[in-house]
């Protein structure tokens, strides 16, 4: 199969190319799946985009929407997609007919920088098929790892289900389902892969009467017994574990991170209601990934199309091309962040920090400001270091790790929020503390607010309660209302959240007709 | 090559449109539809639907950006909600601004109108796009499979692989033999139909009531000529006379005098009377004014026109009345006064030019 795979219509002079840009990577050490470039005219590159790089997809109108954006955009020349390239073993990228040699050059040595991460980096160790729901540890691998990623078919064979339910039960009926199920997409649990079990395991007891509690007891010689573990005693501590016992007889016995599984498992669903709440979340999950590595993903395709480029593949004439290019990638713009550059710089800070072996106690409690930059035990562990990097963290992790005080005033970092008074968007501050704050915050759960199952039953009726985490920031109510239609339209039972708005506690509910906002504590 | 994201495309298109999935609409941000002037480009934005979601109320949320400024300067307004963080796997959802040519102006505003009761008249000069069954082909439906021709398939690949027994002539169809009627579009002249524009160019109109009215008519013939194939147009003038010009001096004349909107319609009536048979035509009277007019005489006839000839013939009769500075503005009144009933007469005043969107809707809008 791979060897059909592998033939692609990518003219010669490219395939020498791509021997070219693999030959030059392997020797800086990168490690990647087999990839397949495919050359694409511009409104082929725009369809693929639309659909995040998949050939086939089910069929949605918001793929039109992206598609209606991307060639627009495209026509007026305001915009050009350059890279693309899907995490599936073998990879598959796209390259833009009618790019220049450089351009192709530049596009290969990015991918070839992605792949390498997707293959390394362990947050993508969940969507290694065989492993699916169930990797316990994602840093032991074999040698010669070479995982199912076959998501290019599964997304195409997620079309031909959906086109089958369409068939059956109705455009329109099928697709404002995956509407509202696309409601509540983001109410996955990113880490659920990584704690070894499945999805329905929520699922509790069976039935059968529960187990009398049997409180442990002290060892004690027999005449002591009684001293050491004393009867009051121990029939207090029966009643607490019995507490404990019954609280849990509740659905869900804890409260439940993954919204969509949990609906799988409780909501009263149809067949093909529930097939299409599986694709949903099967798809929303293999994104978690690109999602929690945005920055580190694409600051390390910057950082080695930087190193492959100037110091493997380009001729001196291509340049000024090139520089133009990068410098394109790596622009900023006001209010926004460019995770390309922050990322790319990021990197290069800790492999300068880690050739000149400024880390350790010795390093962070040198108050001299002097000897603490002028700091250089020339130790060159930079590039081992970053290779570890991108194995082991996330944005998360990598940002609190790795960003200092000196690295977000060089780069000239800063917060900014909205200001009432001016209506505006104003720079609120530059010091270390807040911008990381704010980095660490909008990258948590790649930046959606903290939702919890609690409960099943809620008020005896049969209803589901949301608990809203609050940590600072409220939720946008009309969209929570509309989330709120959606669930309902799972659990066919009322639904309420419980969240704060203006620093007091609220419940949102909707009974299937009619919203209602009330105080509510937990 | 046809691409697959069509189907999608077009369906995106229809919610945009209004025609399906009516109550997405809601979370479709557009704005303004003319931006700018100048040439015959305008900078429209990309219409996009959100799904709501769980998500954190973005005027509390803001960022972190990278680059120059002080703390307390601007880094962009309230509306665009820059940088709210990552949004899926693409970039942000960010409202593009991209340039648009008449073309496609005409085609937006397209999506949400039509002319209102067209019926079918006359010897059908305006076409419309019908489906036809002509052709065979080798897939499709069940339901349009072609029973003869399958056969005769089944039978011809019978025969020359030899298995066809003339004693015994039993056809069996494999699914390669299969064929299925297929139609392909053909476009099928339905209705004549008639605009006649009418313009009040008398000495209150200023040259912003001018402007407005042009404006107007303009986008009105564009996307009027560009939606129906074979579409009349014919313009004219007045001020206490009337008389026709061809749609370039309409566009661009300038004139002053008394009003007497009678002669407009006088001019209207005989021009239907002589090239327009109201049983074979679809017609259309705009007329805009400043509402001005000289006297209450004039206005009772330019009634009398309208109940006695104009409106029974037409299948709308437009009256868009821009604001002067001048004028009283009493010709609407009288009008409305006269035809508050009657559905078939659409009147609109429109202050501003921020006004003229909202009165092509009104004049053109689905189901009204």
């Amino acid at each position: 199969m791979t060897q059909f795979a592998l033939k692609t219509a990518l003219p010669a002079y490219l395939r020498v190319e791509q021997a070219r840009a693999e030959k030059a990577a392997r020797e800086f050490g990168l490690d990647f799946f087999p990839t397949v470039f495919e050359m694409t005219s511009y409104d082929q590159m725009n369809e693929l985009a639309s659909y995040s790089g998949f050939p086939t997809r089910y069929s949605h109108w918001r793929f039109g929407m992206e598609y209606e954006r991307l060639s627009k955009s495209h026509e007026y020349g305001l915009s050009r997609i350059y890279e693309m390239v899907i995490n599936n073993n073998p990879s598959y990228a796209y390259l833009l007919e009618g790019n220049s040699l450089t351009d192709q050059r530049l596009v290969m040595a990015h991918v070839l920088g992605h792949v390498d991460f997707f293959k390394n980096n362990f947050a993508f160790r969940a969507t290694d098929e065989e492993k699916l729901g169930r990797v316990i540890d994602p840093s032991t691998r074999r040698a010669d790892y070479s995982p199912a990623r076959r998501w290019v078919d599964r997304f195409a064979n997620h079309g031909s289900r959906i086109s089958r339910h369409v068939a059956r039960h109705g455009m329109d009926k099928v697709e404002s389902f995956i509407d509202h199920c696309l409601s509540l997409e983001n109410l996955i649990d990113p880490w659920a892969p990584f704690r070894g079990r499945t999805d329905a395991a929520a699922v509790s007891g069976d039935g059968e009467e529960p187990e009398p509690v049997v409180v442990p007891k002290l060892a004690a010689k027999d005449y002591m017994d009684k001293f050491i573990n004393p009867e009051e005693y121990l029939e207090a501590q029966k009643k607490k574990l019995e507490e404990v016992r019954d609280r849990k007889k509740g659905v869900p016995s804890e409260p439940e991170r993954d919204v969509l599984s949990f609906l799988l498992a409780h909501a009263p669903l149809d067949r093909w209601e529930r097939d299409v709440v599986s694709i949903v979340a099967t798809e929303a999950r293999y994104f978690v990934p690109q999602m929690q590595t945005k920055i580190m993903n694409e600051g390390w395709a910057s950082y080695w199309h930087s190193r492959l480029m100037t110091e493997k593949i380009l001729t001196d004439g291509e340049i000024i091309d090139y520089a133009d290019r990068n410098a394109g990638v790596l622009a900023t713009s006001k209010g926004q962040l460019n995770p390309y550059k922050l990322g790319v710089e990021l990197y290069r800070h800790i492999e300068e920090r880690w050739n000149k072996g400024q880390f350790g106690r010795e390093w962070e409690t040198c108050t001299r400001l002097d000897d603490h930059r002028a700091w250089d035990m020339q130790l060159g562990l930079g590039r081992k270091k970053i290779f570890e990097v991108r194995s082991h963290y996330n944005d998360v992790t990598f940002i609190d790790e790795f960003l200092t005080p000196d690295f977000v005033a060089r780069q000239k970092l800063y917060t900014f929020g909205y200001s009432g008074k001016s209506g505006q968007y104003e720079i609120e501050s530059r010091q270390f503390k807040e911008v990381k704050e704010k980095l660490l915050f909008q990258l948590t759960n790649s930046g959606n607010p903290l939702i919890w199952v609690i409960d099943a039953n809620f008020q005896n009726r049969g209803e589901l309660l949301l608990r809203h985490e609050h940590q600072g920031v409220d939720l946008q109510k009309d969209y929570a209302k509309a989330t709120l239609e959606a669930l309902v339209r799972c659990w066919k039972r009322p639904c309420a959240v419980a969240t704060k708005a203006d620093k007091k506690p609220v419940l949102l509910r909707y009974d299937g007709s009619e919203h209602t906002e009330q105080p509510y504590k937990v | 090559m046809a691409l697959k994201i069509g189907q999608d495309h077009a369906r995106f298109r229809h919610i945009v449109r209004g025609r399906i999935r009516k109550n997405l609409r809601q979370y479709i941000s557009k704005g303004e539809l003319i931006g700018r002037k100048g040439k015959d480009l305008v900078s429209i934005p990309v219409p996009q639907i959100d799904i709501p979601r769980f998500k954190f109320s973005d005027q509390q949320s803001g960022g972190v950006g990278h680059g120059d400024g002080e703390v307390g300067e601007s880094v962009g307004d309230g509306e665009g909600a820059p940088g709210k963080g990552k949004a899926g796997q693409g970039e942000g959802q960010h409202i593009v601004e991209v340039e648009v040519s008449i073309d496609e102006l005409a085609e937006i505003l397209g999506e949400e109108l039509e002319l209102p009761a067209i019926k079918p008249k006359g010897e059908s000069r305006l076409n419309q796009d019908t489906a036809r069954y002509t052709g065979i082909r080798r897939v499709g439906p069940e339901s349009l499979r072609h029973f003869k021709r399958t056969y005769r398939e089944a039978m011809k690949r019978q025969i020359i692989s030899g298995t066809f027994d003339a004693e015994h002539p039993v056809v069996i169809p494999t699914p390669h033999d299969k064929r299925y009627r297929s139609w392909t579009v053909t476009n099928k002249p339905v209705a004549n139909a008639v605009i006649i524009y009418m313009m009040d160019v008398s000495g209150s109109m200023g040259d912003e009531q001018k402007e407005i009215v042009r404006i107007e008519s303009f986008w009105l013939d564009a996307w009027l000529t560009r939606q129906y194939k074979g579409l009349e147009s014919r313009f004219i003038i007045h001020d206490s006379v009337a008389r026709e010009v061809d749609r370039e001096t309409f566009f661009k004349t300038r004139e002053s005098g008394g009003t007497m909107i009678s002669s407009a319609y006088k001019l209207c009536k005989s021009m239907i009377e002589a090239d327009y048979p109201h049983s074979e035509w679809n017609i259309y009277p705009f007329h805009f004014s400043d509402g001005d007019n000289w006297s209450m005489d004039d206005t009772l006839a330019c009634v009398g026109l309208m109940k006695n000839y104009l409106i029974p013939w037409s299948n709308m009769f437009a009256y868009g009345q821009v604001e002067s500075p001048y004028g009283s503005g009493q010709f609407i009144k009288d009008l409305g006064e006269h035809f508050k009933d009657d559905d078939r007469v659409v009147m609109c005043e429109i202050p501003n030019k921020d006004a003229i969107v909202q009165s092509i809707k009104t004049f053109l809008g689905k189901g009204r």
